[in-house]
């Protein structure tokens, strides 16, 4: 039923956005998975398109597709893209990788470009964002602020990036304070702000004082913001919702990477490659430092510097929650370690869903 | 402890009341004999007018009012379309879906990332000094309230006027109630107004008490569990109240059983809303004969009058 609505609106978006005839160099077209108000995932990856718009005016046009499903439809999506002329084309979600190979085969004049994937081709990059380090950064803040000396974490689905962000966040705050407690509430869903509020409530009444969340929306903080307690906000600048609460956000920046890989088709000089930015790339950026004392802000500016500078939060010791050893003392998780993690640092007060 | 337990009915509330809302106004329509599988799209555009008015106005009552109003035009083009060209029923309740979240996600582009407001909560005088229920459910928004009282008055009207009696002539022997000289097809027009007001109410509640903001998609289902809901409840609004509860009851538990850490899949957590909700249901309604007197029999079948 959603797939066949979803397949219903992305065919109608088609028809909106194939008319436009291209005078300019490049086309650069963007898919999406989800629709662009989301007001995070896809919203961010917009405002990356729209950055790109306003750097290079009419000298790259670029068009996109929003709430295209995952699978088959997808790379239909992909290949009429191919077909329109794109140049570059940016698909915004995990799911896409096969359906972005697929076509690329077919295309080997244009360039792809898959974001959250593993499978490169001669004209398939893929990039993605060190998100884990901003989770670090907030879990100092986090254990450094609470007063009960608990969390709350709203997660979507046990992927790999999912734990490794919460495991980030307790390596975070157990830096502060060893003892620091995290309660975990997966809901199941990537968006539905209505349960994500509802998680939260849940939390605060068990006692936590800090709320931070793994999924889209802005309820989890509007909900802290209403109990008086504290959150973050996730993929873009949520203060607005929480001028009280927030004391700050992982921002989701691509606009940097999107400028530079569309500069580099317009140069001859791309090439595929796997991009993993983090702080140090400007990819995450953290929203300013707010309603927080003066040190801990200190504190905060002085973990990021020291990511900036290329130091990489998982590194030892870390100890896995059933007691066994995941990185000796000074030794630093490998990429793959990290992006494929699938069990908790010791001290989450949750059980991992298999 | 007592605190956790008022805590958990307030969010019970919350999670409960959109649903009811919705379903209440369904339960009239299916009754009428009209299966309005737009209760979703209705709900979303309630939502962002709702949304849109307050915020162009900065009053939540007007949102709520500009709410119910967008909710009743979806309706009234569903009602024009199927009761008076008489498409199939299903087939233009999806696409009155479709529309209506193609069309919310245009209206709201203005005000993505705009925090909303918040409806007030209106306290009931010395009601709400009771000890323990007085704060649960006397300290409520004027939305909460009113679904209670929509669903007496629905019950009411239902089984005890004569306005009620010809609703549910009209949903069970079209041809009898013509030939008794009601008007089937304003009888019918008229109840998918009230289900288009109510699911625009029910989306309102969404984006100004709920969670006050406009985001794509935010009911998030909602209304196809509403639409669940009338069915399970066969067709009696004191049900329906049940099933609504129960199920905002059962997922906001999870929630709290998942906090506590208590080890249970999430996955199957995620699921028990649904189930037990069922489960409860086909339970209560075990009584095979009651069930089958309430079905609408006429439900949706098109009636053309012959004169």
């Amino acid at each position: 039923m959603k797939n066949f609505l979803k397949a219903t609106v992305a065919a109608i978006a088609f028809a909106a956005v194939s008319s436009a005839a291209s005078a300019a160099d490049l086309k650069a077209c963007y898919i999406y998975v989800g629709p662009v108000g989301d007001f995070g995932w896809s919203y961010q990856h917009d405002q990356g398109r729209k950055d790109v718009e306003k750097h290079f005016g009419d000298k790259v046009e670029t068009a996109y597709l929003e709430s295209v499903p995952e699978g088959p439809d997808a790379e239909r999506a992909i290949e009429r893209f191919a077909r329109d002329g794109c140049g570059i084309i940016f698909t915004t979600s995990f799911g896409y990788m096969n359906p972005t190979i697929k076509v690329a085969k077919k295309f080997p004049k244009v360039k792809f470009e898959h974001a959250t994937g593993y499978k490169t081709a001669s004209n398939v990059a893929t990039y993605n964002s060190k998100f884990h380090e901003g989770r670090y950064i907030i879990g100092q803040i986090a254990a450094k602020m609470s007063k009960t000396g608990t969390a709350g974490y709203i997660a979507s689905f046990p992927i790999p990036e999912v734990v490794a962000g919460i495991n980030a966040f307790m390596l975070g705050a157990q830096s502060v304070n060893p003892d620091f407690k995290l309660k975990v509430v997966w809901v199941n869903s990537w968006f539905d702000p209505g349960k994500e509020a509802d998680a939260a409530k849940a939390l605060i009444d068990q006692g936590a004082d800090i709320i931070t969340q793994h999924t889209d929306s802005t309820a989890p903080l509007q909900v802290a913001e209403e109990r008086g307690v504290h959150g973050f906000g996730q993929a873009s600048d949520q203060i607005a919702f929480a001028p009280k609460a927030q004391y700050t956000a992982i921002v989701d920046n691509w606009g940097p990477y999107y400028i530079e890989r569309i500069q580099e088709v317009l140069d001859g000089t791309w090439e595929s490659k796997s991009t993993w930015g983090g702080i140090a790339e400007g990819h995450v950026v953290m929203a300013p430092y707010t309603n927080l004392p003066d040190d801990v802000v200190a504190m905060a500016k002085e973990t990021e510097a020291k990511i900036a500078g290329g130091w990489e939060p998982f590194t030892g010791p870390i100890t896995k929650q059933d007691g066994s050893v995941a990185a000796e003392d000074g030794v630093t998780l490998e990429d793959g370690a990290i992006l494929g993690m699938n069990w908790y640092v010791k001290g989450v007060d949750d059980k991992l869903p298999q | 402890m007592l605190d956790i337990v008022q805590a958990v009915l307030l969010t019970v509330i919350t999670a409960a009341t959109p649903l009811l809302i919705a379903a209440i106004g369904e339960l009239v329509v299916e009754r009428s004999g009209v299966l309005n599988l737009g209760v979703e799209g209705m709900m979303i555009m309630g939502a962002v007018v709702g949304f849109a008015a307050a915020n162009q106005s900065g009053s939540g009552a007007l949102g709520v009012l500009a709410a119910i109003v967008a909710g009743m035009a979806m309706s009234a083009l569903f009602g024009f379309l199927v009761l008076g060209l008489v498409t199939n029923q299903v087939a233009t309740g999806l696409a009155l879906t479709i529309l209506g979240l193609g069309v919310s996600g245009m209206i709201g582009e203005a005000f993505i990332g705009v925090p909303g407001l918040r409806l007030p909560k209106l306290d009931i005088p010395v009601l709400s000094d009771i000890p323990f229920i007085g704060p649960v459910v006397f300290q409520q928004d004027a939305i909460v309230y009113l679904s209670f009282a929509l669903v007496g008055i629905v019950s009411y009207c239902l089984f005890r006027t004569r306005i009620g009696l010809i609703l549910r002539a009209v949903g069970d022997n079209h041809t009898s109630a013509h030939a008794l000289g009601y008007s089937v097809l304003k009888v019918r027009f008229l109840a998918v107004l009230f289900g288009g007001g109510c699911a625009g109410l029910a989306g309102s509640y969404m984006s100004l008490a709920y969670t006050p903001q406009w985001v794509e998609n935010m009911t998030a289902g909602r209304g196809w569990i509403a639409l669940a809901l009338v069915v399970f409840s066969s067709w009696l609004p004191m049900r329906v109240i049940a099933g609504a509860y129960l199920f905002g009851a059962v997922t906001v538990l999870t929630f709290h059983a998942q906090a506590l850490g208590a080890g249970i899949p999430s996955q199957f957590l995620s699921s028990l809303p649904y189930l037990a909700t069922i489960v409860v249901l086909v339970l209560i309604s075990a009584n095979r004969r009651l069930t089958l007197v309430n079905t609408p029999a006429c439900l949706g079948k098109p009636f053309v009058p012959d004169r």
